[in-house]
């Protein structure tokens, strides 16, 4: 009897330790401005899902697009019917790999990280700056990147051309706890 | 044997987990959000008659509509373009869901004011619900002296009640259709043979062209018409253009009133044998 209390436990733990080996969050904060000189618009998401590998530094972000929070609501509509088609593409995703991920600690460094953003359907080879810190119970990323918004094939009509940046700035704080 | 398959299973199910590989554990963490369906239509009229939306909170707006007499008056009249209907309205959103607002219409001097409640939102996600659905309550005072003067009609007299329940669905991105429930109430009619209350049933439709063009239909069908005038049913075919902020409405129908007792009850254009007043509605936000 004894024993199998045992087994059972041992088997908890080793579960326990191979999930440890997965940092995630579903909290993640992302946000993108643009600026023009006719106006400023900037739109926050803190329901990102993020996850990492720690064996091999592999990273994959999952956005919905529909969770970007606007000031305005008409703009927020028109950022999900007219630009980004939510209808039809309803996530944002990135998956790469944290360059020289074994060589990082708790303390605040810079690194890149190499891989895939996905957005409005199209695909486009990035490398991000970012920092990262990285502890027993947390690996914390963060940093901005900007992005071109014809790489996407998200179309802007002259008449509001003035109104909206060609290139996007995109910051981002990532907060992975283990997963369970 | 019952301890080996227990054992057996926690094996596989500590296993499993490291399996996994990123995109699915993303997949499967993704939670189904509900979601509000926007821009059912993109205006608050689909052309005559209001659609489900409301404006956002706080949103001060605007309002510009015109209506030109008939198509069919001939050159002269340069076909409907030298005689003019205006309506200008101010409406204000208190909340997301409830605006109200005031008007005035050049056509029979009328004021006009009105209440408006969104009860439903349709939405898609963990607990969809299959259509919007929206309160329109007004009231109208025509002002204008068409009457005899030994025989003046008293302020109540004049007033006219409408109530309208706007039933909406997005059925795809680009096509929504709404059905309009309408009860009219008149405070006096012309004659003993018109009823004072009028029950009408509309129907109203978008379907995008482009991402920022859509073409709009929109018909009235009045079950007790007014014995006294030649009374029609109102039709109306529009195209909507969105130009950044604002819905620029081009209109040609057989009413030329803007309000609802209007052009529900009191139409008398035959759409058919060219009674069609052109027309637009621009509306400005603050």
């Amino acid at each position: 009897m004894k024993k199998r209390y045992i087994i059972i436990f041992v088997l908890l733990v080793i579960s326990q330790t191979k999930a440890q080996d997965k940092f995630f969050t579903k909290t993640g904060y992302v946000s993108f401005y643009s600026h023009s000189l006719v106006e400023d618009i900037k739109a926050d998401n803190n329901q990102s899902l993020s996850i990492i590998d720690t064996k091999t530094g592999k990273i994959a972000i999952k956005i919905l697009m529909r969770s970007f929070m606007f000031k305005k609501a008409l703009m927020q509509e028109h950022f999900n019917e007219n630009y980004i088609e939510s209808h039809k593409f309803p996530k944002a995703a990135f998956s790469g790999i944290i360059n020289n991920y074994e060589d990082l600690d708790d303390k605040i460094t810079k690194t890149e990280i190499t891989g895939t953003l996905k957005i409005h359907g199209k695909e486009k080879e990035i490398v991000i700056k970012t920092n990262v810190v990285i502890t027993n119970s947390k690996i914390v990323l963060s940093g901005n990147f900007n992005v071109e918004v014809a790489d996407f094939d998200i179309k802007i009509p002259s008449i509001v051309s003035k109104n909206i940046a060609k290139t996007i700035k995109i910051t981002f704080e990532l907060n992975h706890e283990p997963y369970k | 044997m019952k301890k080996v398959l227990f054992i057996v299973f926690l094996i596989i199910s500590a296993t499993c987990s490291a399996q996994e590989d990123l995109e699915s554990i993303l997949n499967d963490e993704t939670q189904e959000i509900n979601t509000k369906v926007s821009a059912t239509f993109k205006g608050t009229r689909i052309i005559n008659g209001h659609s489900v939306e409301t404006r956002k909170k706080s949103n001060f707006e605007f309002l510009i509509s015109h209506r030109f007499g008939r198509i069919n008056s001939g050159a002269d009249e340069l076909f409907g373009l030298d005689d003019s209907n205006i309506r200008f309205g101010f409406e204000y959103a208190l909340t997301d869901n409830l605006s109200i607002a005031i008007g005035r219409s050049s056509f029979e001097k009328t004021y006009d004011a009105y209440v408006k409640y969104k009860l439903i939102n349709q939405r898609i996600g963990k607990k969809p619900f299959p259509f919007s659905l929206t309160y329109f309550g007004s009231a109208t005072e025509k002002t204008i002296k068409d009457y005899d003067p030994n025989d003046k009609p008293t302020f109540v007299n004049r007033l006219t009640y409408t109530s309208q329940l706007l039933i909406a669905k997005k059925i795809n991105p680009s096509f929504s259709f709404q059905i309009t429930p309408t009860y009219i109430h008149f405070n006096s009619v012309r004659t003993t043979k018109d009823d004072n209350n009028i029950y009408a049933i509309g129907l109203g439709s978008r379907m995008k062209l482009s991402k920022r063009i859509s073409l709009n239909a929109e018909y009235f069908y009045n079950t007790n018409q007014f014995q006294s005038r030649d009374i029609r049913n109102s039709l109306a075919l529009g195209i909507d253009i969105e130009t950044g902020g604002h819905v620029f409405q081009l209109i040609f129908s057989n009413s030329r009133s803007m309000i609802e007792k209007g052009f529900i009850a009191e139409t008398t254009g035959n759409f058919f044998k060219g009674d069609i007043h052109f027309g637009f509605n621009i509306s400005r936000a603050f």
